[in-house]
């Protein structure tokens, strides 16, 4: 005997569990954002955005999840078809053009992807029998293959980590043996020169400055040399909200997006950077039970992958700022500046929610 | 698809879910207890290395921007350098109240009211460490008078910085162009770490065209500075290379000599040496004076240039699209020869117009607006001579435009000359294919007699007029034109750029011969429509004369120049090349709606003075 569950939380559909988690990063987030610019405008600028993201996230959460299962084959191909376009636009107009101008918003396909890639992959997977053999993944592969290679020509190296890192994820949890896992791997770390191959110089040129960051001082190495000041200054407390100097010192324009952990770690210090960790890892294991709970195949994948590609843009981005890892653009989730990834993230918020709400439970 | 042959274990399948979620758990704890230990390490084990780092002695990094490469003529004449030049800036964040210090400093040095309004615009969107310029380009007096009471204005400081000079001004700008500040636009697509403390860039012409070689590569210095940020050693150093030097094929004083030739009038000079393709001199009228931008031009007087009916900023000689007018008829002559439509001796009856197959509408030849008479018997040496427009009526109808196309394409209109500059206009050769496809009109008899005298939807920039000259006076033979020659780092010889080799325009050698004698009649021989400026010549000159058409005449009305409003008025052409037997310099010269002076009646006023120049050497 199946019912749908009639209590008040689950009727708005939001999983105000996991909501919870993204309000108290997203605050946090506005506050170091104020610190990092001192621009009042910034912050007005910055809050529609996330009211705009949070109504997509509501909206998205309405949405039972069978429609995603239905819809994923005609993103992931338009988005295919869109980043083949963007590819060519941008061959004619020289140099890096990942935006079309569509609407009244203006749209990165490759933002489109980083969701088109995991429903699509879980949509595959989940219509073949778990866990699945080796000649099952060719396809998956491929799938997996196309967008990276087309992402990473634009070049966008830290969107194409995302969007690897998803599927690589949906597989992973479609549970194929350990032996393989480690096989792929050693595969991958021999095929890491060929990525030197592809990459363009100045990304060449970011991995030789994280090996060295004194060779490029007024590029990249500079904001490492910055980022790791700002941070070892700020020591167990902090220097407090708003005293940070080295964020006020000659420190780049990405002290706003990217580079925003720095500012954080300088003026909250240790504890409020494993605060800021406790929130995230909060929001990984409400996501990581969401994706148990779920009730088919499908669900689980998507849940999985979408939980730890927001796990990676965590790690990806702390990890350059604290120099552990080489300068890859990607943002701090829910705190960096801006609106096109933050949409993003939000809409994945969203199909998590879906899921969790849109379950048919047995009658106890 | 699902396989058919066995069925989906849904509870195997969330037993292995489950277990990869454990393993996945795992990996996000170690991970984020590798952060938390990369943090620790940072902000406790090292936190004493960076707090002396960050606090006691703060070491930035600045950008020590490079000098833009200086700009020469052929002869080693200064056209463009940098010169010292001293600037109030403040630092917001060293200043205690910016609002006072302003109104004190306008006390004792005076800060226009435009400038104090860019200055409070700079303060919204400059980071508060960063100096921004007050006023530019102080006096040694304002100087002076400023450092005396310098204690009373805290984060007030004098500033010297290079600013771009153009020491021949208004004469020099439309080829030089000029560089100002760099805007949003550019800023996108600029790269950050070279542009780092450069705020200038070259907008048009050579600035822009050679942008990348002028503006050389960026320094940089580590500063010591204390916690207030004010500097207190240099610990490092890594010296800027400046900008390459240009050797332009300019010469300065045929260029100055051309700017002051066209006096008030509006118009285009263009001079090429036709044995090399190098430009002599290019000016166009009106023109602005490029020093005006490198200081921060202020918006009224932008505005002014801008707007005005005259176009300043406009560059005539290279954007400048109009109809050549008689100019192109040597160009139709050569291709009636070589076709085989006329001979040397082939004559026509000129009564005053044309008619095409004697009947219908009378094209009237312009001279018959003036005597109301033609020019009787006429063969193709007097139609040259007198620019006589009946015989090149009937020469065009009877070639076609097919063959009119071919003959001018050939002699590079309609497309770019691809001279080393930016912004350069195509002109236009119209054809029968492309009128069809744009107006959907077929080609009429009438618009190839249009375009055989050079009206019509026929359009040439004076460079391509120039050119035009340059090839005739070298008989099919052709450089490709541009104006640097040579490159030189500071110190260093100048390296010359390789030349490029000629093309030709393979015409029997004859033919030229002919109408080349035509042309030297033009300007020699009483009758010839330039020959009011052969009195005392010192060399021999081959010419042509035009008149390009702004609007056209209803059949019988008669132009009078008085009657006209003067933006309508014809335009003005001269081509010629001199000496005419061993040509060294071929030109171009254009005036907009001639009044009082024709295009000919100005060029002895400066290729005078150059032949002489070129004897005393």
């Amino acid at each position: 005997m199946y019912y749908r569950t009639r209590n008040y939380f689950s009727k708005s559909h939001i999983d105000w569990p996991l909501f919870i988690g993204i309000i108290a990063v997203s605050i946090l987030g506005l506050f170091v954002l104020y610190s990092a610019t001192e621009d009042i405008q910034v912050i007005y600028r910055q809050c529609p955005r996330i009211g705009f993201a949070l109504l997509l996230m509501a909206g998205i959460a309405q949405i039972p999840p069978r429609f995603f299962r239905w819809v994923a084959p005609l993103l992931y191909f338009g988005a295919v078809t869109l980043l083949t376009c963007v590819l060519v636009l941008g061959d004619i107009s020289k140099g890096g053009q990942r935006w079309l101008d569509l609407w009244i918003i203006r749209f990165q396909p490759a933002e489109l992807t980083k969701l088109a890639v995991p429903l699509m992959l879980a949509r595959y997977l989940d219509d073949q029998i778990l866990p699945p053999k080796f000649r099952h993944l060719i396809i998956p592969f491929i799938l997996l293959a196309v967008p990276f290679l087309l992402i990473a020509k634009q070049p966008d190296l830290g969107t194409a980590i995302l969007i690897l890192s998803s599927g690589v994820f949906i597989i992973f949890f479609s549970g194929i043996t350990w032996k393989m896992i480690l096989t792929l791997i050693s595969t991958a770390a021999a095929a890491l020169p060929l990525l030197w191959y592809f990459m363009r110089d100045y990304q060449r040129q970011r991995v030789l400055t994280f090996l060295d960051p004194g060779q490029d001082p007024l590029g990249s190495g500079y904001q490492i040399i910055q980022s790791k000041i700002a941070i070892g200054s700020g020591g167990l407390h902090g220097k407090g909200w708003l005293n940070g100097t080295q964020s006020h010192l000659e420190f780049l324009p990405e002290q706003a997006t990217d580079f925003i952990f720095a500012v954080f770690g300088e003026e909250f210090g240790l504890l409020g950077g494993l605060f800021l960790l406790a929130l995230y890892l909060y929001i990984i294991i409400r996501g990581l039970s969401i994706g148990v709970a779920a009730q088919d195949t499908f669900c689980r994948l998507l849940a999985g992958s979408l939980i730890m590609t927001f796990f990676v843009y965590i790690i990806v981005n702390i990890g350059m700022v604290t120099g552990i890892l080489p300068v890859v653009g990607i943002p701090l989730p829910l705190v960096s500046y801006g609106g096109t990834s933050l949409v993003t993230l939000m809409i994945g918020f969203g199909i998590l929610m879906s899921i969790q709400t849109h379950r048919t439970l047995l009658h106890r | 698809m699902p396989n058919l042959q066995t069925i989906k274990d849904h509870f195997k399948e969330n037993r292995i879910y489950l277990n990869r979620t454990v393993a996945a758990s795992v990996i996000v704890i170690i991970v984020f207890l590798i952060l938390t230990v990369r943090l620790f390490f940072l902000q406790i084990y090292q936190h004493e290395l960076y707090t002396t780092l960050s606090l006691n002695n703060q070491v930035r990094v600045a950008p020590i921007v490079p000098a833009r490469g200086i700009i020469f003529d052929r002869n080693g004449i200064i056209l463009a350098e940098n010169k010292p030049a001293f600037s109030l800036e403040l630092t917001p964040e060293r200043s205690n109240n910016i609002k006072e210090t302003l109104t004190a400093l306008r006390k004792i040095i005076s800060i226009s009211e435009n400038e104090q309004q860019t200055f409070l615009k700079q303060l919204k969107y400059k980071r508060r460490h960063e100096s921004i310029p007050i006023r530019l380009n102080l006096t040694e007096e304002e100087v002076a008078k400023f450092v005396i009471e310098k204690h009373r204005f805290p984060g007030v400081d004098v500033v010297a910085r290079l600013i771009r000079y153009y020491p021949l001004g208004e004469a020099v700008s439309h080829v030089l162009g000029y560089i100002a500040p760099i805007n949003e636009k550019e800023l996108e697509t600029l790269d950050p770490i070279v542009y780092r403390g450069t705020y200038h860039i070259g907008k048009t012409g050579i600035e822009k065209y050679y942008e990348d070689l002028l503006h050389g590569k960026v320094g940089y210095q580590h500063i010591e500075t204390d916690a207030r940020g004010r500097t207190l050693r240099i610990l490092g150093r890594t010296p800027p290379k400046p900008g390459t030097n240009l050797h332009l094929s300019l010469d300065s004083r045929l260029q100055q000599a051309a700017f002051e030739a066209l006096g008030e009038l509006k118009g285009a000079i263009v001079a090429i040496d036709p044995r090399s393709g190098e430009v002599l001199a290019m000016v166009s009228k009106p023109s602005f004076d490029p020093n005006l931008f490198t200081k921060g031009i202020d918006p009224t007087t932008y505005k002014e240039l801008n707007t005005s009916p005259e176009k300043p900023l406009f560059n005539r000689a290279i954007r400048g699209q109009y109809p050549p007018g008689s100019t192109i008829k040597p160009l139709v002559a050569l291709q009636g020869l070589t076709v085989g439509t006329i001979t040397p001796d082939y004559q026509i009856w000129d009564p005053g117009w044309y008619q095409i197959n004697g009947k219908g509408r009378l094209y009237r030849d312009l001279v018959y607006f003036k005597t109301k008479k033609g020019h009787d018997h006429v063969n193709l040496d007097r139609a040259l001579m007198h620019s006589c427009d009946t015989y090149f009526f009937s020469l065009a109808h009877r070639l076609g435009v097919d063959h009119l196309h071919h003959i001018y394409t050939q002699f590079g209109l309609g497309k770019e000359t691809k001279i080393d500059m930016s912004g350069e206009l195509p002109g236009f050769v119209p054809s029968r294919h492309q009128k069809y496809k744009n107006r959907k009109d077929p080609w009429y008899p009438g618009d190839t007699l249009n375009i055989g005298i050079g009206q019509g939807t026929l359009l040439a920039t004076p460079l391509q007029l120039a050119q035009v000259s340059a090839i005739l006076a070298n008989k099919g033979s052709y450089y490709q034109p541009h104006l640097v020659t040579a490159l030189s780092y500071p110190g260093e010889t100048p390296k010359p750029l390789p030349t490029s080799n000629p093309s030709t325009i393979p015409l029997p050698e004859q033919h030229w011969e002919t109408v080349l004698a035509s042309m030297k009649k033009v300007v020699h021989e009483p009758g010839g429509t330039a020959y009011k400026i052969s009195p005392g010549l010192k060399y021999q000159m081959a010419g042509k004369t035009g008149t390009a058409q702004v609007f056209n005449l209803k059949q019988n009305e008669k132009y009078e120049a008085d009657k006209v409003k003067a933006h309508l008025r014809d335009h003005s052409w001269f081509i010629g090349f001199a000496p005419a037997e061993n040509p060294q310099i071929a030109i171009a010269v254009l005036i907009e709606n001639k009044h009082t002076k024709s295009a000919s009646s100005i060029v002895r006023s400066f290729l005078d003075p150059y032949f002489a120049s070129l004897e005393q050497k």
